[in-house]
């Protein structure tokens, strides 16, 4: 009874605070509204849709013991508390994307971005998360590529491994190029960005020579360490013999990092990728709680506009109209597929019980769909103005501050050379134009938020600190996302040459990593000489990469519900599937054959061409075209190969789907065998 | 008072288990248990070895 109550309280909560979000269409709307909408919504699907999920479609039953049990070796599969694995979980799908993707997609106003974060978590992305970690834990643990070997056959299981690895790629770039455009000519960013990498080391050297295992002790040192960093920063900043050894180019900044995700690639993990993690996930979920407190507290109104005039496809950040590119920005957050390799990796062996899934897989992705939500606050509580002027890149608004603002202006969100002035200088940085990638405005309009609930006196601090917390967390995933492209890379090669794929021989350890490095470095390279930013070529590929993994997912989990006899239930997957499908190839479709320069891949090759043969260019422009124009049409192929597995997968999934109906013979299901639980429940605290 | 040593004896709980600080002391009793004659690894030497494994997967996402 008591359950029925929320449920209808809730209910009616969500509706007050959607109707307020939709009767506030031409007035500055509370960031509050966004949040308790949010928020009811989540707790409604959560109870609601995902109960129904759990028990009509997945047929979770809390008898059947979980591999965690069965297999139980103390170390990998562990029965786990369900509070654990979801924070384990959790901590492990948050990445920076539900920060870059949501303030991107802010050109598009307010509204967009919210609706498809909220409606495409609680229909697609929570569904996606559960219905994975419950088939991996009904088999045995299995990562997502075995399970489309299993299922479907061999071709899906490549299809899935290729696409991961090109993914990967991308990934990195993008991540890369974010963390570049953050540190360029900001010495105080690089000064406390460089610090984390001696950091990291101490605090590995702790964790494995000094004090082994004591992961607390290490953390809490180097979180210390840190933030010692961050103030020396500033004071370093004061410092004008000090501050020009930290003030370098992008393309400086760039060599730097491919040298250092090389390192982090080859050295023993325990040395800087492990302890980085630490860093960045204590910092992690110590800035996402504050910005939550803080947000509530200051409840700050929000500037832009719902709809800005850029959802006809003329946008400064990213090219293209507000369907499909909403959706293809905004991937982390709303639906992604990377989560189902986690989803398929080192959860399902925690999980204790099967009922936990519906808290571990649907739970974590509401807290992260939150966390974009409270990105999208930040991005659209500065003036419209401002944060066109800091995320669009020079080649589209103009190379001085005055033609900037001049052509900002004109789009009608009116923003002056001293506005930016004082901003920048009350972030304690020479300028905040064209800083595109998303990071540095998010940082501005968390260090407001912040500087309004803890002290207006320290924003040049707390900016620095968002910035910081941004770099630790983006350099964190590229250090992982390198390591495993360098994985991945050896299972391939190893196919052709088997000493190739042993993950210990050092030629080999070497020559996979330069080889995933210099892919991503490649990417990286031509994002930083690059005009218009990069960002807004490579984001949009990143964003269609992650979905066609999602998409991947979706149809191995659709094929499984069909071949078990729940073919009736398959909509709870083949909807959100479809509607990837069709933001994907549509994005894809325009990326390569629309003629508008400013979407086409190819177009803008060939515009880029033609103006180069016609001498048009200045000589500086001149110099990278002929670059230029080779990475669009690489990006554009890229796009092609994307679409290409997608619709082989889906098809794969149809066929094998069709023949289960006609009653043919189609793979057996990889299940393991029904074994009757003899746990208890664990209880927190306790001995187990 | 005693109810708030009891929250915080959970609650620490809960920050070693999720920060996998008592990882090496669950892996001894885990083998104390299940392989009483085998000597477990020792306390660096498991650390190493539970690093190595879990970053030869993907385990951070974007």
């Amino acid at each position: 009874m008591l359950r029925k109550l929320t449920g209808v309280l809730l209910a009616i909560a969500a509706a007050f605070a959607v109707g307020g979000i939709a009767l506030h269409r031409h007035e500055p709307i509370n960031a509050l509204w966004i949040i308790t909408a949010a928020i009811c919504i989540y707790l409604l699907g959560y109870r609601f849709y995902a109960a129904w999920i759990a028990a009509r479609v997945l047929q979770v039953d809390p008898t059947r013991a979980t591999p965690a049990e069965r297999l139980n070796n103390g170390r990998d599969f562990v029965p786990t508390h369900r509070a654990i694995v979801f924070g384990h979980h959790f901590a492990a799908i948050a990445g920076p994307g539900p920060l870059v993707g949501p303030t991107l997609a802010a050109q598009f106003g307010y509204l967009p971005g919210t609706l498809w974060i909220l409606v495409g978590a609680v229909f697609g992305g929570c569904v996606q998360d559960m219905t994975i970690l419950l088939l991996s834990t009904r088999r045995d643990g299995r990562s997502l590529g075995q399970m489309a070997r299993d299922e479907f056959g061999p071709f899906g299981g490549f299809a899935a491994l290729i696409g991961t690895l090109l993914i990967m790629v991308i990934l990195c770039a993008v991540l890369s190029l974010v963390i570049v455009n953050v540190m360029k000519h900001s010495p105080w960013a690089s000064s406390t960005v460089f610090a984390t990498i001696p950091a990291a080391i101490i605090v590995g050297l702790y964790l494995r020579v000094w004090r082994p295992g004591r992961v607390l002790e290490g953390t809490v040192l180097g979180v210390a360490l840190v933030l010692g960093a961050l103030v020396g920063g500033g004071w370093l900043d004061h410092q004008p013999q000090l501050r020009v050894l930290f003030d370098y180019s992008a393309l400086a900044l760039a060599g730097f990092v491919v040298v250092y995700g090389f390192l982090a690639a080859i050295l023993p993990v325990w040395l800087l990728l492990a302890p980085r993690d630490y860093l960045s996930t204590f910092l992690k979920l110590g800035t996402v709680i504050l910005l939550a407190i803080a947000i509530v507290i200051t409840h700050p109104q929000i500037k832009m506009p719902a709809i800005t005039p850029f959802v006809d496809g003329t946008g400064p950040l990213f090219g293209g109209k507000v369907f499909p590119f909403v959706f293809i920005t905004i991937a982390c957050g709303a639906i992604s597929g990377f989560h189902a390799l986690i989803a398929s990796g080192t959860s399902p062996k925690l999980i204790s019980n099967e009922a936990d899934v519906r808290l571990v897989g649907y739970g974590s992705m509401a807290l992260e769909s939150f966390v974009a939500i409270m990105a999208l606050i930040a991005a659209t509580l500065l003036d419209p103005g401002v944060f066109f002027a800091i995320n669009a890149g020079t080649g589209v608004v103009g190379a001085t501050p005055e033609l900037a603002v001049h052509t900002i202006s004109g789009w009608g969100f009116p923003v002056t050379v001293e506005q930016m002035r004082a901003l920048a200088h009350a972030m304690g940085e020479q300028t905040l134009f064209a800083r595109t990638g998303g990071a540095p405005s998010l940082a501005v309009g968390m260090a407001s938020i912040f500087g309004s609930t803890f002290g207006q006196g320290l924003l040049a601090l707390w900016y620095h600190f968002a910035i910081m917390f941004e770099a630790v967390f983006l350099l964190a995933t590229l250090d992982a996302g390198t390591r495993v492209g360098r994985f991945m890379v050896q299972d391939l090669l190893g196919r052709a040459w088997e000493p190739l794929g042993r993950t210990s021989w050092y030629p080999s350890v070497l020559f996979s990593s330069a080889v995933i490095v210099g892919a991503w470095g490649y990417f990286l390279y031509v994002g930083v000489i690059d005009p218009n930013g990069g960002v807004n070529i490579l984001w949009p590929l990143f964003g269609i990469s992650n979905q066609m993994l999602a998409a991947i997912a979706l149809s191995i989990a659709t094929g499984i519900l069909v071949k078990s006899g729940r073919a009736r239930y398959a909509l709870v997957t083949l909807v959100p599937l479809g509607w990837l499908a069709i933001v994907t190839t549509t994005a894809a479709w325009q990326k390569i054959t629309s003629a508008d320069v400013h979407i086409g891949l190819f177009a803008a090759a060939n515009d880029l061409a033609a103006k180069l043969a016609a001498g048009a260019l200045a000589p500086e422009r001149a110099a990278v075209a002929p670059q230029l124009i080779f990475n669009q049409r690489l990006d554009a192929w890229l796009a092609m190969v994307f679409t290409a597995i997608l619709w082989f997968v889906i098809l794969d999934m149809v066929r094998i789907s069709v023949r289960r109906l006609r009653g043919q013979a189609v793979p057996g299901s990889s299940e393991a065998p029904y074994r009757a639980t003899r746990m208890k429940t664990l209880i927190l605290g306790g001995a187990s | 008072m005693r109810e708030l040593r009891a929250f915080w004896r959970i609650l620490w709980c809960w920050i070693r288990r999720l920060s996998g600080d008592d990882a090496f002391e669950r892996y001894c009793a885990h083998e104390r248990a299940c392989h009483p004659g085998v000597a477990p690894m020792e306390r660096g030497e498991f650390y190493a070895h539970e690093q190595r494994r879990k970053w030869s997967g993907v385990s951070r996402c974007c």
